[in-house]
């Protein structure tokens, strides 16, 4: 979420404002904590998102929430309203007290804030550039400040259409791919588009894409013959995606986006217009709302997905895979996308010889080309496919022979691998392929690729690694190994549960939520029921990592939630987790 | 063309400017202090889903401006294609509204207290919109209140 500078330097003393006051009057200490049943460690959340023309930044806590009985107190004795105006006052509106000026609700005033000058001036602050601040909050459970900027200020990057002779911009950052197809019925080159009854469809990649007729949804007239091409415009909605069907796309823009007038707000596909380079007005799209136009609703699509999750179905426990061959092997490769960093050609006379091995200058740096197989780098082409792997400062590059394809498809290696290098077979996309082992080709770059700084710690920190896949626990244990850390590996959640019974005792959970039986969400309320695990952080690792799986999954217990793939915030989190538990 | 508010003509004491407008042969005024710019033809670019009143967007020197069909707001019938509008630009809450019209003539200032109040008997869309009416020497001219004509709101909900 991009924002003008001059709204980052008006927002950043308030927001910091708000996150002190968060954790000093918000929070309760542990003590209350654990009398109130809350876990130990108070959770302050920022959340930051585009909705309906406006930016929203969500502050939220888990501590007291507001005390309305004390706020009414404090009001009367700062002659700041009467008893009577009090009495005829809603709940709301006496919690909006709190941004008067020389208002504090914590009873003493600390280092960190409580000196009254406040709340009044965070609004202050945000009303100055034409936001709101809204808070709700329950006693006992909490407190969430929504700050609603609107986007008037803010700069984004557009996609420019054409539907039935009309101009619409739509955000980028919703933007998947773009598709070109042929009309309904037509043969020839690329895909086409196929209808089920009068509703238009896509099979993008073993996927059946809703589509939507922009110029239809918009009710615009026809004003040429009907292009014999189009594009279908892939958007993500929600959790799901959504096709947009356009006549053309143009370029992209930097748009400053400015919001709609009053008289039209009510039209939810647009989130604002603007005026581009060649001066003229055009509408900016809302793909949330024009799938709500088009009849399809995110919610619902949450809905599916929560139930599925619920009956234990691992229908979607799919996985983008990348498709390569090499070494001269005829039979494919794979690899998880999530860990390729980007794919590069790369100009045979790039590529140099040092130290008996080759290497790139890529971006301003020295990358190590590690070869898969003999015929790397091959003679006779002009360009080297490589897969480049990245881990902050460090890059490497895999030669391989010709990239593939990418699939989505269940990842289940049924197959193990004598080899070095590779994990073992799995059938992707109807065809077996071997996996690879990152890892593996990691190591060959960098000895030490696993091994960043960890020698702070004095001794080594126990881990429980619960997961049900064996490609991803033998992803997970060697990389958490290496970063020096002892694991105990469980392939369910209970055997893990036996271990604990039979007396193990570790630093960390790090568990899996979609699992057969017993699921992570179900593992961890049954940690924090009691026993000696009840006080362990406990990181989650999942493919799904909305906002409200992440909901679901602090609910249940976990301390942290994670990307299954992403390896740098489970370690960041795991050691997070881990120092502070030092702390306490 | 572009002619500024012409502040001399301001109302003064007794006094009210009014810029006359023709809608559909009918004589119109709104008060001139209203009144950002007048404008010729422009580009106006259509607002798909929009209700009808609202004929679009238009930039006006950077800023956008939300175009609306005064013929539609007022139940007339629809201008022939092919003549030119005119608009008025009005500001309201921050935001800049585009009033097209068929054509706009003059600046008059005429007696507040020669306003008479609407006929009974005038069409609820005309009295709605109007806030009384002045005898001139040729035609009769209606007073438009802009308020009231910007509020589609109402008229949506409606």
């Amino acid at each position: 979420t991009e924002l003008d500078r001059q709204v980052l330097e008006l927002m950043r003393d308030p927001l910091t404002h708000m996150v002190r006051n968060s954790a000093d009057h918000g929070l309760e200490t542990p003590d209350v904590r654990r009398a109130a049943g809350k876990p130990e460690t108070g959770v302050i959340r920022l959340n930051a998102y585009h909705e309906g023309g406006h930016i929203l930044i969500e502050v939220a806590d888990d501590g007291y929430g507001l005390n309305v009985t004390k706020i009414r107190e404090k009001v009367l004795s700062k002659g700041l309203a009467t008893e009577a105006e009090l009495a005829v006052m809603s709940e709301a509106d006496v919690k909006n007290f709190i941004f008067r000026a020389g208002f504090s609700t914590a009873a003493a005033v600390t280092a960190i804030s409580g000196r009254g000058v406040g709340m009044d001036v965070v609004r202050s602050n945000i009303e100055r550039i034409g936001g709101t601040v809204e808070l709700t909050s329950t006693l006992g459970k909490g407190t969430c400040f929504t700050i609603k900027i609107p986007l008037t200020l803010a700069i984004v990057s557009a996609l420019i259409v054409r539907a039935h002779g009309e101009r619409f911009a739509i955000p980028q950052i919703s933007v998947l791919e773009l598709v070109r197809v042929g009309r309904a019925g037509e043969e020839g080159g690329g895909m086409a588009v196929e209808r089920i009854g009068a509703t238009p469809v896509l099979r993008l990649r073993d996927q059946l894409l809703p589509l939507v007729s922009l110029g239809e949804l918009l009710r615009l007239d026809r004003d040429d013959t009907e292009p014999a091409s189009a594009t279908v415009v892939v958007t993500s909605v929600g959790s799901g995606t959504l096709g947009i069907l356009v006549d053309d796309v143009y370029d992209t823009e930097e748009i400053v986006v400015k919001p709609v007038a009053p008289i039209l707000r009510h039209v939810t596909m647009f989130s604002g217009n603007t005026i581009l380079g060649d001066g003229s007005v055009i509408m900016i799209l809302d793909p949330n709302g024009v799938a709500r136009g088009a009849g399809v609703s995110a919610s619902r699509a949450e809905r599916a997905a929560a139930t599925k999750s619920d009956q234990g179905a691992r229908s979607d426990d799919q996985t983008a895979l990348l498709l390569f061959r090499a070494g001269g092997d005829p039979s494919p490769r794979a690899v998880p996308l999530s860990l390729v960093a980007r794919l590069e050609d790369i100009e045979r006379g790039k590529i140099e010889t040092s130290g008996g091995g080759h290497v790139t200058q890529y971006r301003g740096k020295l990358m190590p080309l590690i070869a898969m197989g003999p015929g790397a780098p091959s003679e006779t082409a002009a360009t080297q496919p490589v897969l480049v792997f990245a881990d902050g400062e460090r890059i490497m590059g895999l030669m391989v022979d010709t990239i593939v394809d990418v699939v989505h498809d269940r990842l289940n290696i049924e197959l193990g691998s004598g080899r070095p290098g590779l994990l073992g077979t799995a059938v992707i996309a109807g065809q077996a392929a071997e996996v690879l082992d990152t890892g593996y080709w990691l190591m060959q770059a960098w000895q030490d690729w696993f091994g960043n700084a960890q020698s702070a710690q004095t001794r080594k920190k126990r881990l429980l690694v619960v997961e049900d896949s064996d490609f991803f626990r033998q992803l997970l244990v060697p990389a958490l190994a290496a970063a020096g850390y002892d694991i105990t590996a469980a392939s369910s959640a209970t055997e893990a549960l036996r271990l604990r019974d039979a007396g193990l005792m570790v630093d960390a959970i790090v568990s899996d939520i979609e699992m057969p039986d017993l699921d992570g969400l179900g593992f961890a309320r049954c940690v924090r029921e009691g026993g000696p695990w009840a006080q362990l952080p406990m990181i989650a690792l999942s493919g799904r990592t909305s906002p409200a799986d992440e909901a679901r999954g602090r609910e249940a217990g976990f301390t942290d939630y994670c990307h299954k793939f992403d390896r740098d915030t489970v370690m960041t989190s795991l050691q997070q987790c881990l120092n502070e538990q030092v702390l306490m | 063309m572009t002619t500024d508010t012409e502040r001399p003509l301001a109302s003064s004491g007794d006094e009210l400017a009014f810029v006359t407008l023709m809608l559909a042969d009918q004589l119109c005024g709104v008060p001139v202090l209203g009144v950002r710019d007048v404008l010729a033809d422009q580009v106006i670019a259509r607002i798909p889903l929009a209700p009808p009143e609202v004929a679009g967007n238009l930039n006006l020197r950077g800023r956008i401006v939300t175009a609306i069909d005064l013929r539609e707001r007022l139940g007339l019938p629809k201008r022939v294609p092919g003549t030119k509008a005119m608009s008025i630009v009005t500001e309201q809450g921050s935001e800049l509204y585009a009033l097209l019209v068929d054509q706009v003539s003059e600046v008059l200032t005429l007696r507040r207290s020669a306003m008479e109040a609407n006929p009974p008997t005038l069409p609820a869309i005309w009295a709605e919109h109007s806030e009384g009416i002045y005898r001139l020497e040729q035609k009769l001219m209606v007073v438009l209140s802009v308020e009231r004509l910007l509020q589609l709101d109402l008229a949506i909900a409606a």
